[in-house]
């Protein structure tokens, strides 16, 4: 690559040595990261029964994630660039491993055990899916042309059809966004853009007969929960109990009837937003929901000032990706979406996404703190 | 630089990317704003209808069982009820301490440590809040009371009362109508969670099993607002379940009974088909057990004793039992003969009273073969062959047919397969054939191996149900029948058998022989006439049989009477009747019994007594008519 900027120490700009000199990471997004982590540690506490031992292990593994974010954010991203083909490659090959060799827990396969440690290769390709492809676009001429959209469909598509048997559709979702979002930002003509909507449109009443009974009747659920309320329905009738008895200002924290008195599925995991919305009301949704935006906004700031292709793509896809997490979950608990297994950042009990979310943060920050400065 | 310099636009591709990235932030906006407006909907605009919901009262979705299909017999006897039965249920949610609470059980009634895993087992599968869990069934009065009088004391701790599984005939019919078991784990992660909340029984065999989706029924729920503690205050909306489809089975309780006291205290089993249809009369097992205990759960001491009696009373013989079908074959044999050809009625051999194989030494004898070579039948046609039970007749002919034909022919017949329409337990027998003793056995098949096919011995076994279906098709003149237990089964069409009359003619008549053939003193008896024969009042066909022992379990230690009991060799009879117009086909199996015509064909006559003549008759006949032909013998065959 033409080397015609170079990278100069910062101090030599300014006259004082600031921290995020010393240490590269970015105030802005480290400061709404944890007001958010904050939040969701308030919430979870109500969603647990003011269990402190649960509260306890999540405040652990929100440090140990916050550390992987810092470490992320000092390597510079040249030598993600450098990776990114074998990360992918690795990814790859772990998903082939699951296949073969997986640990089946709760009626799904998506783990590799060595020994006491657990791994969840699909989430390694959160993160390596949009870095192979930002790699990959880095050097070649955009909009890309149909054979380079072609090879990058190939791309997105071979680790989406792995992860989707596990089966995990949540995490395919999420990797596919990923992905697409990648080749969506680099350019890719509407032509395609609109005839993916069209295909998919059409193919919409075909997948009814691809799915599995399990998926249809979660569809079926959307369209009147009352169908079953014992079965599938029972969650989103509990959710969106605890979510409209809310109301403007909520029960009040630690109050919500739903939630503690167990009413209310999975209320630390997938539908803590309902604990929410239930005891903290339309008020406490949407400063969340404001809270996430700003991230995003400081998100959208990083990847539209990062110098090159690699550093844009990257940065864009992980911080839309993030909004995918928070669109899909908030929709599938307010009933308007299926439910598909997507947590809700930074919130949700659990620490496998979590780790995920914190790295996308840290190659963010590394992004915008390695930046050159023209000459 | 060594690549080829890619001509990029850096200044148009940064407007390319600035442009995408503000509609995806724009859409992101848009999005965000559709949560939001889908929060205020529900919870400003919504809010009154989820406070109700919610905020005062709880709903609660509660299940209702339906009540399970009854099963009855052709004449509407019930088979299979619902009988009331009161359990105590607990809801964890309303117990501060469950170990408390159970030990505040098990000090007013008892409490096994079996029942309380067995508990914390089911409280594991719990699927909703405030679901009722239960602990203990079919409680007393007397342990009702001891529980109402401190009731006040256990919150959460409850006796329902509910419908349970109920057969009121005991052990008469548990191998026909088969029994529902308390649902366990295993059955929880197959059936269906909606279908089954509610209903603690599912069908495990027989009928119970195989009519399982229409006996169920489908659960309805009702909505429930509650109080604080889980008391219902008012019923919100209530979907009425559907109860189970009841169910008419073919069975005749009053021939089973009959049966069954036939057999008496005798191990074996007894099928009757109404030939006409198909549908099975009377299906008896002996020794049988009472199905009620498994209802609610039978306790370990006494499921060990069922299941290691060295009887295996829970084995159903009629239908899984398989055993050498002896001299009962000789009628298909005879008639394979007749149909392909291989012989005629006329022809006649000469019985030395045993058989040899072109370049063999080997003796096959017959059953009054004597060492000094006084036995045999001497001139023996097809006819005499089958009332005599001529076992030489039939070594020669089973030769000549060779297996290939034989195989054919019995296959015809549902030999070596289950033809039963609702009975998939039922065991297919085995029907040899070249093919199967290559691959079994890996040795090719022998003309030896022939001979013993053609008096039903050797490698060929069947089900008391497989020959009485057999014998039905016989008696229908080829006619086929599906053997089934539910009256209104939808069968599907088999191919009838194709037996030309005269063929027919040959067999049955044989077959009448060997009831009716005989005069006190005078003439040549049908080898049952002296024990069944003398004073039947309506036409009939039959053959016995006798069956070598070939199921006893090695090296098991029994004292020696036992064991030598257990050595004999089992007794068959199968018979139809009327002759001409026949209505039922009967198979009876008296395991170690001896001879069949001495030991299965009274019980094999009282079957058709019941059916022919009615029950008044059978009593006035009993006890004053012991068959006194010793002469007969022992071994008649």
């Amino acid at each position: 690559m033409t080397d015609y900027v170079r990278q100069l120490p910062p101090h030599q700009f300014g006259q004082r040595k600031r921290v995020s000199e010393w240490v590269r990471v970015d105030l802005l997004s480290l400061f709404l990261i944890s007001l958010i982590a904050t939040y969701g540690l308030v919430i979870l506490m109500s969603a647990v029964d003011q269990n402190m031992a649960r509260v306890q292990a999540q405040v652990i593994r929100i440090v140990v994630a916050f550390s992987v974010m810092v470490v992320m954010a000092q390597i510079p991203p040249r030598l993600f660039l450098r990776l990114a083909p074998a990360l992918y490659l690795l990814g790859l090959l772990l998903l082939f491993l699951v296949l073969l060799v997986g640990t089946e827990s709760k009626g799904a396969t998506r783990w590799l055990r060595i020994g006491p440690i657990g791994f969840q290769p699909s989430e390694l390709m959160k993160l390596a899916l949009p870095m192979v492809l930002a790699w990959y676009f880095h050097d070649r001429r955009l909009p890309p042309r149909p054979r380079h959209v072609g090879i990058a469909t190939l791309i997105i598509a071979v680790p989406v059809l792995m992860i989707y048997p596990q089966p995990d559709l949540g995490t395919s979702i999420l990797v596919a966004a990923s992905g697409l979002l990648v080749l969506f930002l680099a350019g890719i003509s509407w032509r395609y853009i609109f005839s993916l909507m069209g295909l998919l449109l059409v193919s919409a009443p075909g997948l009814w007969f691809v799915m599995t009974d399990y998926q249809r009747g979660r569809i079926l659920t959307l369209i009147d929960p009352e169908r079953d309320p014992l079965g599938s329905g029972w969650n989103i009738i509990q959710s969106m109990t605890a979510i409209g008895s809310g109301g403007l200002f909520g029960k009040g924290l630690f109050n919500g009837t739903q939630s503690q008195l167990d009413f209310l599925p999975e209320s630390r995991t997938d539908f803590i937003i309902a604990v929410l919305a239930e005891e903290l009301g339309l008020i406490g949704v949407l400063a969340l929901l404001s809270l996430y935006i700003c991230l995003i906004g400081r998100g959208v700031v990083i990847a539209v000032q990062a110098q090159d292709t690699f550093g844009r793509l990257l940065a864009a896809s992980i911080t839309f990706t993030f909004f995918v997490y928070v669109f899909v979950n908030i929709g599938m608990v307010s009933a308007l979406l299926p439910v598909v297994g997507v947590p809700l950042p930074l919130v949700s009990y659990g620490g496998t996404s979590m780790l995920t979310l914190f790295a996308g943060f840290g190659i963010l920050m590394s992004i915008h703190t390695h930046r050159r400065i023209a000459l | 630089m060594s690549e080829p310099i890619v001509l990029k636009d850096h200044h148009d591709e940064s407007r390319v990317f600035i442009d995408r990235v503000v509609m995806a932030f724009a859409c992101a906006l848009l999005l965000t704003l559709l949560l939001a407006g889908r929060m205020l909907y529900l919870q400003v605009i919504q809010h009154d209808r989820y406070a109700t919901i919610s905020e005062s009262n709880r709903i609660q979705v509660q299940s209702i069982p339906p009540v399970r299909g009854l099963i009855v017999d052709r004449h509407g006897e019930l088979l299979a009820d619902n009988a009331p039965s009161f359990s105590l249920n607990l809801v964890t949610e309303q117990i501060s301490s469950l170990d408390e609470t159970l030990d505040r059980v098990e000090n007013r009634i008892g409490l096994t440590t079996e029942q309380r895993s067995r508990f914390e087992r089911r409280l594991r599968r719990k699927q909703r809040p405030y679901e009722s869990i239960p602990l203990l069934h079919r409680l007393s009065q007397e342990d009702i009371a001891r529980i109402s009088v401190d009731q006040y004391a256990m919150p959460g701790v409850h006796i329902e009362a509910s419908l349970v599984r109920h057969y009121p005939l005991s052990d008469l019919v548990t191998h026909a109508v088969g029994s529902v078991r308390r649902i366990n784990e295993d059955d929880a992660r197959v059936l269906g969670k909606v279908a089954y909340s509610g209903t603690d029984h599912v069908g495990k065999t027989g009928i119970e099993r195989y009519y399982e989706s229409r006996l169920l029924g489908r659960v309805g729920y009702q909505r429930v607002e509650t109080d604080a503690r889980g008391r219902i205050m008012q019923v919100l909306s209530r979907t009425d379940p559907v109860p189970g489809e009841n169910l008419e089975l073919t069975l005749d309780a009053g021939l089973q009974r009959v049966a069954s006291e036939a057999l008496g205290e005798q191990r074996g089993a007894i099928v009757a088909l109404d030939t006409r249809t198909g549908g099975i009369l009377a299906m008896v097992s002996k020794p049988g057990y009472d199905p009620n205990p498994f209802v609610t759960g039978i306790d370990h001491a006494s499921y060990a004793l069922l299941r290691d009696s060295i009887d295996v009373p829970l084995f159903n013989r009629a239908i899984q039992g398989q055993y050498e079908p002896g001299s009962t074959l000789k009628p298909f044999i005879g008639l394979a003969g007749l149909m392909m050809g291989v012989t005629t009625a006329e022809h006649v051999i000469d019985d030395p009273g045993s058989f040899q194989l072109p370049d063999s030494e080997r003796l096959y004898r017959d059953w009054n073969w004597t060492r000094e070579g006084e036995g045999g039948h001497g001139k023996v046609d097809m006819n005499r062959a089958i009332y005599r039970s001529c076992n030489v007749y039939f070594y020669g002919l089973a030769v000549e047919l060779g297996i290939d034909r034989i195989h054919t022919h019995l296959d015809l017949f549902g030999f070596g397969r289950n033809l039963a329409h609702d009975l998939p337990e039922a065991g297919s027998g085995l029907l040899p054939s070249r093919e199967w003793k290559r691959s079994v056995r890996n040795l090719p098949w022998y003309p030896g191996d022939s001979v013993n096919i053609g008096i039903g011995q050797g490698d060929v076994l069947v089900t008391p149900l497989q020959l009485a279906t057999a014998v039905a098709i016989l008696a229908n003149r080829g006619r086929m029948v599906t053997p089934h237990l539910l009256r209104d089964a939808e069968l599907s069409l088999r191919p009838n058998v194709d037996i030309p009359d005269d063929a027919w003619r040959v067999i049955s008549d044989a077959m009448q022989d060997v009831i009716h053939r005989g005069r006190r003193g005078l003439g040549e008896n049908g080898t049952a006439w002296a024990y069944i024969g003398m004073d039947i009042p309506y036409r009939a066909a039959g053959k016995s049989g006798t069956a070598q022992v070939v199921g006893i379990a090695q090296g098991e230690e029994y004292d020696d009477a036992e064991l030598d009991e257990r050595l004999r060799k089992h007794a068959w009879f199968v018979a139809y009747a009327p002759a001409e117009e026949p209505q039922i086909a009967v198979a009876v199996l008296v395991e170690n019994g001896g001879g069949g015509s001495e030991v299965a064909a009274p019980v094999a006559r009282k079957v058709l007594d019941y059916q022919m003549i009615g029950n008044s008759a059978i009593a006035q006949r009993s006890e004053h008519q012991e068959p006194t032909f010793a002469r007969a013998g022992a071994y008649l065959d």
